[in-house]
């Protein structure tokens, strides 16, 4: 049986190969959307909901972690919401000449 | 069919590729709003995607999390102002900082009664925990002072790099202690200590350095996101972390650099003004040799110019002055007069508040250029008004090697033929060196409330002129 690896590593490997990603995406983005940008990636690092939901959805755990799960969507869900339409928001306005 | 952890898998796939396209979207303005729909759709994938796993089997406190996040977060983003959006972006940054310390903690309870703890994944967990505590604090101070509840000049106190540092070797110690033990008591002790770093790391930064820390924190969020995912062996947590910890990241450098300083300046060393506005403002000016103008001087020039440019700073935002200069801009435009816009990369409190509010007064994009973009126009332009900016357009950063903005790229604004400073009072700018622009032969400054200023000039210009 071969040697497995560990998942950590493979983690790691996303992990870095993302920040290039990244790395590249951002610096093609023009400095009058760097508000929007700062509002967009705000939203998107709601994605702790998902580690939010993964708290709170299992009924075996106990009422404690259910609840700590559930303030931890709360606040998660704020962000995601009021993240995406405040930079839905502002990118409206941005108007070209008419 | 059953959804698989390997259809999870592929679902948060799909959502880490729309967030990358999401992003990309902001290259230019009229991709962005596609952007956005596209990171929107991706966030909706990967919650339903995680909703069908089998990890989730009960709904009644998700359900309630989601309603109550969303009807609190859709009311917030709709009643927000404009002038505002530091503020509230902290306030955000703060929710996700602290959501990762609940989902940590929360993770740790969840395994420990599981029985699935190992020395590993406690450390992951201590970075999440620790990484998120400082995000929530930071953010929190941050937004104190962006919203005027804390003083927004630098707090400094003797020993503050010294307990710094303990504070951050006595964190470590014990998330190495919690890795090894398991200790609950331990990870505790850790987050509050964590969140007393938060404090104690951005309670010494002044307010015109804002645009860093709103970047730095912003950078903070995302890796307390990568962290989570390392945590729950979460990739598109990670990936997602990255991105944002990356943006954060490259903006923070950027705005640094736009002041010619490191980052480890801007967090240890900053300097701070503690000018006394005494007497009035055009007695100072006077001894100092300035010359103060009239509006209707600056009308004068103004309506028969080949070129005007704006130069608007955190004044602007203060005095909410950019509906006023949209106004003032059309009936420049009406007379033929070409108008445009000069952002300084660090003009406002976060990074393009400027290019939002002048969004938000209607003045199309085109008309307002970055620093690299507008600077050799200047020597050709007849009139530039500075409204509400300062550091931003002193030569001392070109001529003085003595000045402590020395070095710091600025907004050619003294090449051109007349200069007026729109202002309120002879007090300085934030670094709180004197502006040498203002003892230039071809600068005036007209005292006031900016937005009163402009409209003045506004009348001035609709009354036809001379």
């Amino acid at each position: 049986m071969p040697e497995a690896l560990d998942p950590s590593i493979v983690a790691l490997y996303v992990f870095v190969l993302a920040c290039f990603i990244g790395y590249w995406v951002v610096w093609g983005v023009t400095p009058s959307l760097h508000t929007p940008l700062v509002a967009l990636t705000n939203a998107i690092s709601g994605i702790v909901l998902i580690g939010a939901l993964l708290v709170a959805g299992d009924p075996e755990s106990g009422i404690l972690i259910q609840f700590i799960g559930f303030i931890a969507v709360l606040l998660a869900s704020i962000n995601v919401f009021g993240g995406f339409l405040v930079t839905h928001r502002m990118l409206s306005m941005f108007k070209k000449k008419k | 069919m059953d959804f698989t952890v390997n259809h999870q898998a592929l679902a948060y796939l799909v959502s880490a590729i729309l967030f990358i396209f999401g992003l990309k979207g902001l290259t230019h303005p009229s991709t962005a709003r596609r952007g956005n729909f596209y990171a929107m759709l991706g966030m909706l994938i990967a919650i339903v995607a995680t909703l069908l796993g089998r990890d989730v089997q009960s709904y009644g406190f998700i359900v309630a999390g989601i309603a109550g996040g969303a009807v609190i977060g859709v009311i917030v983003a709709l009643r927000i102002q404009m002038t505002a959006m530091p503020q509230l972006v902290a306030a955000l940054h703060s929710f996700v900082g602290l959501a990762a310390v609940l989902v940590g903690i929360g993770t740790f309870l969840h395994k420990q009664d599981a029985g699935l703890l190992n020395a590993v994944l406690m450390g992951e967990i201590s970075a999440g925990v620790v990484i998120g505590a400082i995000t929530f604090t930071g953010s929190i101070i941050a937004f104190g002072k962006l919203q005027g509840l804390l003083s927004g000049a630098p707090v400094k106190f003797r020993g503050q790099h010294l307990l710094n540092a303990l504070l951050a070797l006595a964190t470590i110690g014990l998330a190495v202690h919690f890795a090894m033990t398991g200790s609950l008591l331990s990870l505790l002790l850790m987050t509050l200590l964590a969140f007393t770093l938060g404090v104690t790391l951005i309670i010494p930064i002044g307010g015109a350095d804002m645009p860093v820390i709103i970047s730095m924190l912003n950078s903070y969020s995302g890796w307390a996101a990568a962290a989570t995912g390392f945590t729950l062996h979460n990739d598109l947590l990670i990936i997602v972390g990255a991105l944002v910890g990356c943006s954060g990241a490259i903006l923070s450098f950027i705005m640094c650099k736009a002041m010619n300083r490191s980052i480890l300046n801007v967090i240890f060393g900053g300097f701070g003004s503690s000018s006394g506005a005494g007497d009035s403002a055009g007695a100072q000016a006077a001894e100092k040799g300035v010359k103060s103008a009239a509006v209707e001087d600056a009308v004068y020039w103004m309506e028969d110019a080949g070129k005007v440019i704006i130069v608007p700073g955190y004044g602007m935002a203060v005095a909410q002055a950019q509906h006023s200069l949209k106004e003032l801009m059309e009936l420049l435009e009406a007379r033929g007069v070409e108008v445009k816009f000069a952002i300084h990369p660090v003009a406002g409190r976060m990074p393009g508040h400027m290019n939002v509010l002048l969004a938000e007064a209607d003045i199309p994009y085109d008309r307002v250029l970055e620093m690299d973009e507008i600077n050799p126009e200047f020597p050709s332009t007849d009139v530039v008004l500075v409204v509400g900016a300062n550091d931003v357009v002193n030569p001392a950063a070109k001529e003085d090697k003595t000045s402590p903005i020395y070095g710091m790229p600025i907004l050619d604004a003294g090449r051109a033929r007349q200069v007026y400073f729109l202002k309120r009072s002879m007090r300085p700018g934030y670094s709180g060196v004197d502006n040498l622009l203002f003892y230039q032969d071809n600068t005036s400054l007209i005292f006031g409330d900016a937005k009163e200023t402009i409209d003045g000039m506004n009348s001035a210009l609709k009354g036809g002129g001379h």
